[in-house]
C-alpha cells in the first residue's frame, strides 16, 4: 500500500517559485496499479519521484504499508522500491544477468541465489535464459530491453513498483504485447504500483485506479470506468476524449454481457422444440451446437417455424463467434465486420458459453447512468 | 574496399624492402649497432622518463577528472578546464623550458615538464568521458539505491572507460614523442643520440636515437591499443 498525504513540492526558479506538486493526497490500495496521468508538466513525473526521493520533496508525508519513509534512508528506501523509467537504463557495461542483479547485491543477497532468480524472472517474460544472462543490453531489441528493464525492478521482490512512462518508447504492437505480459505478470505478482503515463489508453488498459493531474493537482481519483463514464469536470471529458464512451467497451468483457441462458440445440434437435425454446427466450435465433458443446451453426425463428426435421438441415453458419476473454470493443467491431446484431461466445476450449447482442452491449454501458440517476432520485 | 587495402600493404612492404636494401647497402645499421650499450642505456633511462611522468600524470589526472565531473563541482569545472586547455596551447619545448627555469636541470624538471605536457589529455577525457554518461543511467542508477559511490564506480567509470583510455592513450603518445627533448634540459634518455647526432651531422648517431625513439612510441601505442580491447566490458567497447 502507498499513501501520500499532503505532498508538495515548489521548486525555486530564477522566475519565483514553480508549484510541480500542490498538496497530493492519494492512496494506492494492496496490490493495485494506480496510473498517474495528464499532459506534461502536471506533476505526475514529480509526484512519482518523490515517492523515492529522486526529487527530495517540500512537505507532505509518503507511507508504504503503513510505514512512514521519512524514517528510512535514501539507499534503503530506493532498494525496497522497484524503479522503472522509460528509457529503460540498462547499464550497457553489464550483462542482462549483472544488470538484474544489481539490487539483490546491493541488497547482499548470495550470488547464487541472485543468478537463479535472473533465470527464472527471464522465463517470467519469455526470454530464453541460456540465450540472453550472457548477452550485452546492446545486443537486444528495444522491446526485450523494456522487458528486462521491468525484471530488473522486480528482482529483489520489492513489494512496491513505481514506473515512470515504462512503455512509451516502445513501438505500439510491441507495446500491446508487453503491456498484456505485465497484466499477466502482476496477477500472479500483485505489486503495488504507481504507473506514470500521459495516454488514456494505456491507462484504461492497466489501471485499477486513475489519478488525472492538472497543474499539481488530483482533479479525478477514480476506477478507469468511473473516470470515463463519470468525468468530474470539463478538463477531465477533454482530457479523456469526445470518445471516452468507446473506450469504455474495454473495460468490460464479452463473458460479462454474455447471455448464458440463450436458446442452444443439439444438432439433433427438432424443429418443433427448437421453436419452443426460441419462443421461450423470448430472442429470435437458437445456436447449434454439437456434442462437444462447440457451435456449428445457427437457426432463426423464421427458418424452423412449420418445418419438420431436424435442425442441422436448415442451420447456417454462424458469422463469427468471439472468445469470452476478448473486451468489447473486439467484440463491436467483430459484430460490425459481419453486420449483424449477435455473435455466439465460446470459451478457452471452444465451447458455447452464450450469446452477445447489440442491445445487451447497450445495456451494459448505460447501466453507470440508470444507477447514478437511481441514486438521485 | 579489400581490394585497396591490399595494394596499400604491399605498396607498404615494397617500401620497406626497398628502405632495408637501400639501409644495408649504406652500412647504416653497422654504425647504428656500434651504439648498442649506448642505445640500451638511454632507452632505460627513456623509459623511466616515460614512466615516471606518465605515471604521475595517470595518477593525479584520472582523480582530477573524476572531482571536477562531480555535481558540486558544476560551477567551477569548465573555468579549471579553461585553464588547462590554454595550457596546451602552450607548445611542449616551451614547457620544458620551463621547467628548467623553475627547477633548474636534471632528472626532475624533465619529469616535470612531461608530467605538466601529458596531464591535460587525461584529466580532460576523464572529465568529458564521465559527463557523457547518459542521465538516464544515473537516475537508474540512483532508483535502484545505488551509493554515489556504487554509481561512480559501477556505472559511470566503466561507460566513460573507453574515453579515459583514449585520453591515456594520447598522453602517453605525446609524452614518448616529447621525452627526447629532456636531453635540453639534462634529463637524460634517447634524446641524447638525437640532438648530438644531428649536432654532429653523424646520421648512424642520430639514427640510434631516432629508431628506438619510434619503436617505443609504436609499443607504448599498440599496448594501449590491447589495454582498451581487452578492459573494456564488451558492452560499452566500441572495438569489439
Amino acid at each position: 500500500m502507498i499513501r501520500l498525504e499532503n505532498l508538495t513540492k515548489v521548486f525555486e526558479t530564477a522566475n519565483g517559485p514553480v508549484v510541480a506538486a500542490d498538496d497530493v493526497s492519494m492512496e494506492v490500495p494492496e496490490g493495485e496499479i494506480c496510473i498517474l496521468l495528464g499532459p506534461s508538466g502536471c506533476g505526475k513525473t514529480t509526484a512519482l519521484k518523490m515517492i523515492n526521493r529522486l526529487i527530495p520533496l517540500t512537505s507532505g508525508k509518503i507511507y508504504i504499508d503503513g510505514r512512514d519513509t521519512a524514517k528510512l534512508n535514501d539507499v534503503e528506501l530506493r532498494r525496497n522500491i522497484g524503479y522503472v523509467i522509460q528509457q529503460i537504463g540498462l547499464f550497457p557495461n553489464m550483462t542482462i544477468e549483472e544488470n538484474i542483479c544489481v539490487v539483490p547485491k546491493l541488497l547482499g543477497w548470495d550470488m547464487n541465489k541472485a543468478k537463479k532468480r535472473a533465470a527464472e524472472l527471464l522465463d517470467l517474460v519469455n526470454l530464453d535464459p541460456h540465450q540472453f544472462l550472457r548477452r550485452y543490453p546492446k545486443e537486444l531489441s528495444g522491446g526485450q530491453q523494456q522487458r528486462v528493464g521491468v525484471i530488473r525492478a522486480l528482482a529483489a521482490d520489492p513489494p512496491v513498483m513505481l514506473m515512470d512512462e515504462p512503455f512509451g518508447a516502445i513501438d505500439p504492437i510491441n507495446r500491446e504485447v508487453i503491456q498484456d505480459e505485465f497484466l499477466k505478470m502482476q496477477s500472479e505478482l500483485k505489486k503495488t504500483i504507481m504507473f506514470v503515463s500521459h495516454d488514456i489508453d494505456e491507462a484504461v488498459k492497466m489501471g485499477d485506479k486513475i489519478a488525472i493531474f492538472r497543474a499539481g493537482k488530483i482533479e479525478q481519483y477514480d476506477s478507469p470506468d468511473r473516470v470515463l463514464a463519470h468525468p468530474s469536470n470539463e478538463f477531465i471529458a477533454d482530457f479523456v476524449g469526445a470518445d471516452r464512451t468507446l473506450k469504455r467497451l474495454r473495460l468490460i468483457t464479452a463473458e460479462q454481457v454474455a447471455d448464458a441462458s440463450a436458446p442452444a440445440v443439439s444438432r439433433h434437435g427438432k424443429a418443433r422444440d427448437t421453436l419452443a425454446a426460441i419462443r421461450e427466450h423470448g430472442s429470435q435465433i437458437a445456436v447449434v451446437i454439437d456434442a462437444d458443446h462447440h457451435p456449428v451453426g445457427y437457426v432463426s425463428a423464421e427458418m424452423v417455424e412449420g418445418a419438420g426435421g431436424l435442425v442441422h438441415e436448415m442451420a447456417r453458419p454462424l458469422p463469427a463467434t468471439v472468445p469470452a476473454r476478448a473486451d468489447l470493443r473486439a467484440v463491436v467491431s467483430e459484430m460490425f465486420a459481419h453486420d449483424t446484431m449477435w455473435l455466439a461466445v465460446v470459451d478457452d476450449q471452444g465451447r458455447f458459453v452464450g450469446v452477445v447482442t447489440q442491445p445487451a452491449v447497450t445495456l451494459a454501458l448505460g447501466e453507470t447512468y440508470r444507477r447514478d440517476a437511481g441514486q438521485a432520485a | 574496399m579489400p581490394n585497396s587495402g591490399k595494394f596499400g600493404r604491399c605498396l607498404a612492404l615494397a617500401i620497406a624492402f626497398g628502405l632495408g636494401l637501400w639501409i644495408c647497402n649504406s652500412g647504416l645499421i653497422g654504425q647504428i649497432a656500434s651504439y648498442q650499450e649506448d642505445i640500451l642505456y638511454l632507452t632505460n633511462q627513456h623509459m623511466v622518463l616515460v614512466g615516471v611522468s606518465g605515471g604521475a600524470a595517470i595518477l593525479l589526472g584520472i582523480p582530477t577528472g573524476i572531482w571536477l565531473s562531480r555535481p558540486k563541482m558544476e560551477r567551477w569545472a569548465e573555468t579549471v578546464m579553461q585553464v588547462f586547455n590554454i595550457g596546451t596551447t602552450i607548445p611542449t619545448l616551451a614547457v620544458i623550458a620551463l621547467s628548467m627555469t623553475l627547477l633548474g636541470i636534471g632528472f626532475a624538471p624533465a619529469v616535470f615538464g612531461l608530467f605538466v605536457a601529458s596531464l591535460l589529455p587525461i584529466v580532460r577525457n576523464t572529465y568529458a568521458g564521465l559527463l557523457a554518461v547518459p542521465a538516464h543511467l544515473k537516475e537508474a542508477a540512483f532508483g535502484m539505491g545505488m551509493t554515489p559511490g556504487q554509481i561512480l564506480l559501477r556505472v559511470e567509470l566503466p561507460n566513460a572507460l573507453y574515453v579515459i583510455l583514449s585520453g591515456v592513450r594520447t598522453a602517453l603518445a605525446i609524452n614518448v614523442g616529447t621525452t627526447p627533448l629532456a636531453f635540453l634540459i639534462g634529463g637524460g634518455g634517447l634524446g641524447e643520440l638525437i640532438f648530438t647526432g644531428i649536432d654532429l651531422m653523424d646520421t648512424g648517431m642520430l639514427l640510434a636515437g631516432a629508431v628506438p625513439t619510434a619503436m617505443l612510441a609504436v609499443l607504448v601505442d599498440f599496448l594501449m591499443g590491447q589495454g582498451q580491447l581487452r578492459l573494456i566490458p564488451r558492452g560499452v567497447n566500441p572495438l569489439r
